[in-house]
């Protein structure tokens, strides 16, 4: 039984490989950055525009109005990165109407990359708001005794953000191909819109999360909360 | 082993290329876009505003202007009413008056009209009246009536007295040509001789006299010197009788009308 694209090795060199995890991945970005490119590349900047490009702005200002809610007062700096989590695992679960397409967010490689990524992220983007010391003391705050345990709540957050990506698309992907050996009609089509639904709620959740950690993170003088979603 | 860590790494440098891709090709040109055209709009919407309020200025004035110009138009219409009402009064009085005047000058007309005629029937009436007596007295006097007129002339000159008889006596003094008796008739030798002799007894002077004829008096004798003179006839009679007829007549159409009376006595002189 495979969990994983991982384990579908195109071409391997030592540890060097090319696994079907990263060559969806670089499909995906393929995707998304030709059709962003032949979108934006005549935006109209007057009252008169396209679909696709009305479509794209709506994404984009739905996005920062997100990133605006959860509690960042400048969205537009966080755009980058909050809007790509949330493109490519939303992306990533589109694709699994296409026949033949393994999620590369099936993998927990990719989700540990992933979270990996806001785990640097929110020091990151902590001390360049309140700057190097101001962060550091909000670890030992409002006592020394809570610092390991807000240490912890670093690790078991961003191991928590990788696990439950991952065991989401991967229990769809799985849910689909074993429902597909029992029923091969009907019943996978409704399984595989309910896993485009989960999916697009795990993009959300994913990007959220990572926007409350980091808005937790850069909140000056404020009482540092760990969210768990 | 569900972890990867060649693939972590992998997508972990996917991951920030895709990033970086995104930012480049999707989020700046679209919040780019949308800026531009915010701004567009913002731009537009206060442009419109400014129009909006040029309109709302543009409108005030109008109706300012337009309530100045009822407030006039309505000045003016009261003004020319006003004047016309003035300009209509103001030719009724001159109608009013001028058809006073009319009727006054008619009446006064119609007024002298009657008193002319009045006058006229009046003088016409007294005329006759007059001639009759003159006819029957010129019919009756003769040579004995010129006699008693004789006589009667002698006996006046010898009453005269006071003022009267001392200017006849200075206008026959200073005399120079003969005094002149008239008569009507040619007065015989012995009424002449009688005058004469009346006359110098009652002047105690020599007066030179020339007897003449006037038929006009009627009957009577008259003696004029230097202004004063001495008569009696019938014509004298007459002109006093016609003096007291115009009083009379004066009296009778009038006494409140005093320039009508001044006229009928000067028409009363005349005769």
């Amino acid at each position: 039984m495979r969990l994983t694209p991982d384990e579908i090795i195109f071409w391997q060199y030592g540890v060097v490989k090319l696994n079907a995890t990263i060559v969806f991945t670089w499909a995906i970005m393929l995707a998304l950055t030709v059709g962003a490119m032949l979108i934006t590349r005549t935006l109209s900047r007057d009252l008169k525009r396209t679909h696709w490009q009305n479509l794209l702005e709506i994404v984009v200002t739905g996005i920062v109005s997100q990133i605006a809610e959860v509690g960042l007062s400048q969205p537009r700096k966080y755009l980058g990165f909050l809007g790509t989590l949330f493109l490519f695992v939303a992306a990533a679960s589109l694709c699994t109407v296409i026949p033949g397409y393994e999620p590369p967010t099936g993998s927990l490689s990719t989700t540990t990359a992933l979270a990996l990524c806001v785990f640097v992220a929110v020091p990151f983007f902590g001390i360049v708001e309140q700057g190097l010391g101001a962060y550091i003391t909000s670890y030992i705050e409002p006592t020394f005794i809570m610092l390991p345990f807000n240490i912890i709540s670093e690790i078991s957050r961003t191991l928590a953000l990788a696990v439950r990506l991952f065991g989401n698309m991967m229990s769809g992907a799985m849910i689909i191909a074993i429902l597909l050996t029992i029923t091969p009609l009907v019943f996978p089509i409704i399984m595989t819109a309910l896993g485009l639904l989960t999916g697009m709620v795990q993009a959300y959740i994913f990007s959220i999360l990572a926007g409350v950690y980091i808005a937790a993170a850069t909140r000056v003088s404020a009482p540092k909360r760990a969210g768990e979603g | 082993m569900l972890i990867d860590w060649f693939t972590v790494g992998a997508q972990v440098i996917n991951f920030l290329i895709l990033v970086w891709l995104m930012k480049r090709f999707l989020y700046q040109p679209i919040l780019n876009a949308i800026d531009t055209r915010e701004k567009l709009i913002a731009a537009e919407l206060a442009n419109a505003a400014e129009k909006e309020a040029e309109a709302l200025r543009a409108r005030d004035e109008f109706q300012r202007k337009n309530a100045a110009f009822d407030q006039e138009r309505a000045g003016l219409l009261s003004k020319a009413t006003a004047e016309a009402g003035a300009e209509r009064e103001k030719l009724i009085a001159a109608a009013r008056q001028a058809a006073d005047d009319l009727a006054a000058m008619r009446q006064e007309s119609l007024r002298s009209e009657e008193q002319r005629l009045h006058e006229g029937v009046s003088r016409q009436t007294a005329q006759e009246v007059f001639a009759v007596a003159r006819k029957a007295l010129g019919d009756l006097a003769g040579a004995s009536l010129e006699e008693r007129m004789g006589e009667v002339f002698t006996r006046r000159l010898r009453a005269l007295d006071g003022p009267a008889k001392a200017g006849l006596a200075d206008a026959l003094a200073t005399a120079t040509a003969p005094v002149t008796v008239r008569s009507a008739f040619d007065l015989p030798a012995g009424p002449r001789a009688a005058i004469q002799q009346a006359l110098n007894e009652t002047f105690a002077a020599e007066i030179p006299l020339h007897f003449a004829t006037a038929p006009d008096l009627i009957g009577g004798i008259e003696l004029a010197a230097g202004g004063h003179k001495v008569a009696w006839s019938i014509a004298d009679y007459l002109t006093s009788l016609e003096a007291d007829v115009g009083e009379l007549l004066r009296q009778g159409t009038g006494d409140g009308e005093q320039g009508r009376g001044e006229t009928e006595k000067a028409v009363a002189h005349g005769n």
